[in-house]
């Protein structure tokens, strides 16, 4: 059962937060007998409690501690404390997550040596490549259970599926199918196949999309090696005189603050709050922040280029029905410069619901130019785009000067600007998904501006030199032996995948890496 | 729909020939606004009934939808007469929104908001004042004020929480014929 550990037992891992790759970490740490303390800002929901209604599931899962923006994004003007759509429980965003799970391209692990030095652009490689993320990606699958992998079926198409498979196939696209999924197609793992509920970003009621939430978090408690603590928020990272971290200090649900000592600290609270966390953590010796000599903390904040497109045709659609991410078409992944810009994308299906359709087809519309597309609620199918974004040193979050949260802690600001880059990509994109639906008869087609961030990368990102980057090819900081970090921050560059299978597989590595390291002693 | 216990003790029949007419679909009195067609009264706590019933059309206005009743629309904007019940700097802020608007109509030569008969003159109104904080707290507030209504997303085709009829997978999440 769930172990106990005592706030001044220095013999435990602390691991911040339970999402992607802090549930990850915690249970692969847990499984090699390792002592881990879990410590989560939100609570625990499970399945049962999952709220088939979007705002209201919002309202029980996003965080929603007060944020700032500033930059030319149009989140800012729109959401101006809403940054990022993130979860704040057990299991984090990936109770909201869709389930799309792919794996990078060879040459997007070295980006830099591919693009060459585009203007603007923080490009660095990672200091891993393609070949030794192989075997970690075939475990990240397996543990995730990922469709069209490892044998296991791929999921039907629903009824946005067709109509998006159908303009592909007529435009000439090859590369399109359901998807590599985290969302069982057929039982697996004590959980059942989809059934086409269309709530998965309100979470998976059934449990069969994957989410440490109900996979990770209680294996990793079954061993009695994992503590997860609910309703811990951290405030500050500790560390001794040898500049060595030594514990962190939280709120628990009252407000009361507690210091559980540590002998390694592995921060996972996503790319807001992970740098917010060290840059809060800032003490005489570190008067930048932990892990910063490089000043790179809270830069190169990307969040993917996107966008969606919704399109209206004579007849219904009903696109909410069944998976909300319901397919893929991959042919625009690839880097070609002949398109006016370096990088790719990818086109997923989308459906959101009646709710948040008025929030988010055009924010701030009105009259019945916004209206007449509402009309046409039953008959729209809708795709997402989703394409590398170019990292930016200015692109950043840092700590606000006056506003402070709940805690009295500062909060951040998440300052985003699009490179030239995403720009002419975004273009593109809404020019093909317009196309794609054209093809099969499409009335009207409406590009989509961009949502709060669902994807949140790059804030502590992976370098081989110190000097480049905050932390080094295992998510080990480059400054502090026994600190590292374990979620999608880490990302050097984005790829045009979405993130979290990558998160878990560099969790499963890290993992490993650091059994070895507290083995020996080193940590 | 709220009704006051004295809206209630009259007929409807009574009620609407105590008020006076607001527009063409609404009636305002003492307290109250009320259709004049459909089966629906309103009682006001802070705002003038008048001022509500220049809320109601000005969210149609807004995001018209042929096919919603009224009730919806004031349903929506209900929210605001509540928050100004406890935020007199907030019931100030509507009224003098409203005032504003009728003052902008009677300029225009249609006496007032609702009396301005045509959806083409009322939206050039507010296309004037549309990045105003007062037009942005009532557009702002429909967006979630009306769209989040359960009962209008059958006007949309939206059919709601799934999961407690088992998903759609034996329930047509594939079955479309005209491709
Ligand atoms: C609607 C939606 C759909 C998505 N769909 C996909 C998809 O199809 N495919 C894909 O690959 N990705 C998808 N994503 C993105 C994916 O969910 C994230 O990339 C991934 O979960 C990030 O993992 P993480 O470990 O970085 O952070 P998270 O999973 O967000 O976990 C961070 C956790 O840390 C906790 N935390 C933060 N700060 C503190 C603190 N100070 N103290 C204690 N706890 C803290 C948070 O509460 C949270 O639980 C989607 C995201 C959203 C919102
Ligand atoms: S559509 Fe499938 S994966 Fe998504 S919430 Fe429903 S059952 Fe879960």
């Amino acid at each position: 059962m769930a172990a106990p550990f005592d706030l001044s037992d220095d013999s435990v891992v602390v691991i911040i937060g339970t999402g992607a790759g802090g549930g990850t970490l915690a249970n692969e740490l847990a499984q090699k007998g390792i002592s881990v303390v879990a410590l989560e800002a939100g609570g625990r929901h499970l399945p049962n409690d999952y709220i088939n209604d979007e705002w209201e599931s919002f309202g029980q899962l996003a965080w929603l501690d007060m944020r700032t923006t500033s930059g030319d994004w149009r989140v800012s003007r729109d959401f101006p404390n809403l940054p990022a759509w993130i979860v704040k429980a057990v299991g984090g965003s990936t109770v909201h997550w869709a389930g799309a799970s792919l794996r990078f391209q060879e040459h997007e692990w070295r980006v830099r040596t591919e693009y060459g030095d585009i203007e603007g652009a923080n490009l660095l490689d990672w200091p891993i490549t393609a070949d030794e993320m192989d075997p970690w990606y075939a475990k990240a699958e397996e543990k995730i259970g990922v469709t069209r992998t490892g044998g296991r079926p791929g999921l039907p198409g629903n009824n946005n599926y067709k109509v998006f498979e159908a303009g592909a196939k007529k435009l000439g696209y090859t590369q399109v199918h359901t998807g590599r999924m985290g969302i069982n197609s057929v039982e697996r793992d004590g959980r059942p196949a989809c059934q086409q509920t269309g709530f998965c970003f309100q979470g998976c009621k059934f449990g069969a999309k994957w989410s440490t939430a109900y996979t990770e978090i209680p294996k990793g408690e079954a061993t009695g090696n994992l503590e997860v603590r609910e309703h811990a928020h951290v405030l500050k990272i500790e560390h001794g005189e040898d500049g060595r971290v030594t514990g962190v200090v939280y709120a628990d649900k009252e407000g009361n603050q507690h210091r559980q000592a540590a002998r390694v600290v592995a921060v996972a609270g996503n790319s807001i709050e992970s740098p917010r966390l060290l840059l809060n953590s800032a003490s005489a010796m570190f008067p930048d922040g932990l892990a910063n000599s490089s000043g790179q903390v809270g830069r190169n904040y990307m969040r993917h280029m996107t966008g969606s497109v919704y399109a209206i045709f004579p007849e219904p659609v009903r696109m909410w029905r069944g998976t909300t991410m319901a397919g893929i078409i991959s042919d625009e992944s690839r880097n070609d410069p002949a398109r006016g810009f370096v990088g790719g994308y990818e086109m997923e299906t989308l459906s959101i619901g009646v709710p948040f359709m008025a929030a988010f087809l055009d924010p701030g519309a009105w009259g019945r130019e916004f209206s007449s597309a509402m009309d046409g609620y039953e008959n729209m199918a809708g795709m997402w785009l989703v394409g590398e974004d170019m990292p930016q040193e200015s692109n950043r979050v840092t700590l606000h000067g006056e506003i402070k949260d709940q805690y009295g802690m500062p909060v951040p600001d998440v300052h985003f600007t699009d490179h030239p880059n995403d720009v002419a990509m975004r273009a593109h994109a809404y020019a093909q998904g317009a196309a794609v639906y054209d093809a099969v008869g499409a009335t009207r087609t409406m590009p989509t501006p961009p949502y709060p961030s669902t994807h949140n990368l790059g804030t502590n990102r992976m370098s081989e030199k110190p000097g480049d980057g905050v932390v080094n090819r295992f998510g080990q900081s480059h400054d502090i032996p026994n600190l590292f970090v374990s979620d999608g921050s880490q990302f050097t560059t984005g790829a045009s995948e979405n993130p979290t299978l990558t998160i878990v597989a560099l969790a499963i590595r890290q993992a490993e890496t650091m059994a070895g390291m507290m083995a020996r002693g080193e940590i | 729909m709220t009704e006051t216990r004295a809206v209630r003790a009259m007929t409807r029949r009574e009620l609407l020939s105590s008020g006076v007419a607001a527009g063409a679909a609404m009636v305002v009195g003492g307290g109250f606004v009320a259709s004049a067609t459909e089966a629906w009264a309103m009682e006001t706590k802070a705002l003038q009934p008048a001022t509500m019933a220049t809320l109601i059309q000005m969210s149609r206005d807004i995001y018209p939808h042929d096919r919603i009743a009224d009730r919806h629309y004031a349903l929506a904007v209900k929210a605001h007469d509540e928050k100004a019940a406890g935020d007199p700097d907030f019931a100030k802020m509507i009224e003098d929104g409203v005032a504003g608007l009728d003052a902008a109509a009677a300029e225009a030569g249609h006496g007032s908001y609702l009396g301005t008969g045509w959806e083409i003159d009322r939206v050039a109104l507010l296309r004037a004042i549309e990045d105003g904080g007062f037009f942005q707290t009532i557009r702002g507030g429909l967006v979630v004020g009306l769209y989040n209504q359960k009962d209008v997303w059958p006007v949309f085709g939206y059919e709601g929480s799934s999961a407690e009829y088992g998903g759609y997978l034996e329930r047509g999440f594939d079955d479309i014929a005209w491709l």
